[in-house]
Formats: structure tokens, C-alpha cells, sequence
């Protein structure tokens, strides 16, 4: 609604007598649109689109279901074998590590390709710089070596 | 209600464009057409069953819709292929945690009775020793079309099923179990070689 036409309306309503005059503007408010209503309405919907089903869902179990659990039924299900241990396993952020060093030297790898291919031609200065590349990555290696970064599982880390 | 309306008057309905139905009717509708199996091939069977969910054949078009890869939402268990004794344990515990009501199709000659691997000491012979089976598909392997035809067999047996009364279904009488034991590996076969609830072969009399 175009705000003129809503101020149109308000000073049409303000002739009202008084007591009229304030049901009214409640029942302005609520009409007019505000820009951030659909917000609200977005969210009311958001939430009720997923309990409807889960709450139909619970409903149905709740009356119609075949009352027929066990234990192995409502046991964890790991594709067919019995389960061991827990479910809420820890996995090390070693493993993190790892990848990020593997995936370093894999992109040296691709990198020393070349650098062998074209060997025999490279001036002095191309071999020098791809020295000091391997040297840098060479050094992040004994460090992150040194670091017990390569230790899978070791007590250093697990410890921590 | 079914059962109290004359099957002429009722069709004389369908025709003037009222349909007359029960719930029971409704309720297997529903069920038949959306039957979602669990997904898992055991052996070449296997194959001809992924032919059978894919484009060419499609088995969604009846009803098949999606195969689930967790045994939670899966009311149907396709046994394609040959059963390994080291297997067997595995399907007996997934058939056991499917949610009820749940049917078994046993695909192709291994899943009947071993097949051709049926001498081999490593094959059970037979899934029907340890579950109980809906529809049987003879053939090595059996084709797409095989494989929909006892897909709409079972459609059949959905849609028959009572859910009340004495005749009811299986799955609702909470007097039947809803699991079956799995075998365990023994010293020299499987133990036990048979649930003898569901499995008693013929006696072969010899005079
Ligand atoms: S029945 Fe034939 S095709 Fe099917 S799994 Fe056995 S050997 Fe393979």
C-alpha cells in the first residue's frame, strides 16, 4: 500500500470519535504491511514445515505402529555386523595433519616434473631457485618431521 | 467395509464416478506403492537388479521407488545373488532390523537354494533356511522383467493382507517375533544350519 494512501486513510480515520479512533489504529497496524511481517511469516513457516511431518510421523508411530521391537532391531546398525564399541568414537586431527603434508609435497611433485624434464637445458640461476623452493619445503618437512607431525598416533601428540 | 458392499454394486458405483473404499484399501494403496527395498547385491543376480532400478527398466514406475542404503527405512529386501555362509549372518541381522511390515524377494537360483554353487561348502543353500521369503524368482540370472514380475507379485500379496481380525497380518500380531536368531560360525557350518521354524525339509523316505 503506498504511504500516501495510508496517510490518506489515518487523518480520513483521526475525524473518528475517540474511543473508535484507537481500535482503529490497532486494526491499521495490523493491516498495513509491514516490510519485516513476511519475515515472520517466513519463519513460522520454517518451523512448522518440519515438525508437521515429525510430529505426523510420531503420531502414526505412536498409534499405528506394530508394536514389535527387540534387541536386535534397536541395535546400532553397522551394515549387518555387530557393532564394536562405542558410536561416539574420537578420530585423531593427526589425520588432518597428515593430508596437509601430503598434500604439499604432491603439489611439488608436479612442479619437480618439469624441473627434471627440462633439466640438462635450465640456466644457473632456474636450477638455484628451484633449489631454494626444494630446500624451503625440505625444511617445512623436518620441522613438521620434528614436530612429531608424522608420528601416527604417538604418545607426544595424545598426550596433548 | 469391503467385505459389506456387493462387489456389483460397487463396481455399478465406480462407474457413475463414486468410489467406494475402505481403509484397509487405502492403507495397502499406500503400501504397495511405495515399497522401498534395501540396497545391497550379494552376486551377478545383483546385476539384473541394478538394471531393474536403473532407466531401462526403472522398477520406480511400479512402485519401487528409491533403494535405501540403511535397513531403518527399507521395507523390502531383495536377496539378489549367492548367499555366503560368511554372509548369511549379515542378512539375518539387517533383515532383523528393517522396521516391520517388511517382505523378502529371493532373486535367482543362488538366493533359492545355493544354484549352481550349491555343492560349494561355502554356500548356504538357500536364504529361506533363516528368513522367511515372499516371492520366489527361479533363473540364472533372472531378467529386469522377472525381477518386476515378482515385484508385482508381492504388490499382490500387499494388497491382500488384513489388518484386522483373525487373518490379519504377521507383522501385526504381537505374538509373532520380530527377529529371527542369527547364526553364528561354527566348527564346521553355520549354527544352527536352519531356523526350523521357518525351514523343515521334505523327509526323503527310503525303503
Ligand atoms: S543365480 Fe546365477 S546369476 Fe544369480 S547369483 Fe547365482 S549364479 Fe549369479
Amino acid at each position: 500500500m503506498p504511504n500516501s494512501l495510508i496517510k490518506a486513510e489515518c487523518t480520513g480515520r483521526s475525524k473518528l470519535p475517540r474511543l473508535t479512533n484507537l481500535v482503529d489504529d490497532v486494526i491499521l497496524i495490523a493491516m498495513t504491511p509491514n516490510p519485516y511481517f513476511f519475515i515472520v511469516i517466513f519463519c513460522g513457516v520454517a518451523v512448522v514445515f518440519p515438525l508437521m511431518p515429525l510430529a505426523l510421523a510420531w503420531l502414526w508411530r505412536r498409534f499405528f505402529q506394530p508394536p514389535r521391537p527387540g534387541a536386535g532391531k534397536n541395535a546400532t546398525y553397522e551394515c549387518g555386523v555387530e557393532s564394536v564399541g562405542e558410536a561416539h568414537v574420537q578420530f585423531q586431527s593427526q589425520y588432518y595433519l597428515y593430508c596437509v603434508i601430503f598434500l604439499i609435497f604432491d603439489v611439488e611433485a608436479i612442479f619437480l616434473v618439469p624441473f627434471a624434464v627440462a633439466f640438462t637445458g635450465l640456466p644457473v640461476g632456474a636450477f638455484i631457485s628451484i633449489l631454494v623452493f626444494l630446500l624451503l619445503l625440505i625444511e617445512g618437512l623436518v620441522w613438521a618431521w620434528s614436530k612429531g607431525c608424522l608420528d601416527w598416533g604417538s604418545k607426544r601428540l595424545s598426550a596433548r | 467395509m469391503s467385505d459389506q458392499i456387493d462387489g456389483g454394486l460397487r463396481s455399478e458405483l465406480q462407474r457413475q464416478g463414486i468410489w467406494v473404499t475402505s481403509m484397509e484399501e487405502l492403507y495397502n494403496w499406500g503400501r504397495k506403492n511405495s515399497i522401498w527395498p534395501l540396497q545391497f547385491g550379494l552376486a551377478c543376480c545383483a546385476i539384473e537388479m541394478i538394471a531393474t532400478a536403473a532407466s531401462r527398466y526403472d522398477i520406480a514406475r511400479f512402485g519401487g521407488e528409491v533403494f535405501r542404503p540403511s535397513p531403518r527405512q527399507a521395507d523390502l529386501m531383495i536377496v539378489a545373488g549367492t548367499v555366503t555362509k560368511k554372509m548369511a549372518p549379515q542378512i539375518v541381522r539387517l533383515y532383523n532390523q528393517m522396521p516391520d511390515p517388511k517382505y523378502v524377494i529371493s532373486m535367482g537360483a543362488c538366493a533359492i537354494s545355493g544354484g549352481p554353487f550349491k555343492q560349494g561348502y561355502n554356500v548356504l543353500k538357500g536364504i529361506d533356511r533363516y528368513i522367511p521369503v515372499d516371492v520366489y524368482i527361479p533363473g540364472c540370472p533372472p531378467r529386469p522383467e522377472a525381477l518386476l514380475h515378482a515385484f508385482m507379485e508381492l504388490q499382490r500379496k500387499i494388497d491382500s493382507q488384513k489388518l484386522t481380525g483373525n487373518a490379519k497380518a504377521e507383522h501385526l500380531d504381537p505374538m509373532q517375533p520380530s527377529e529371527f536368531p542369527v547364526p553364528a560360525f561354527g566348527a564346521h557350518d553355520l549354527e544352527p544350519a536352519a531356523n526350523p521354524r521357518l525351514f523343515q525339509p521334505p523327509k526323503i523316505e527310503r525303503s
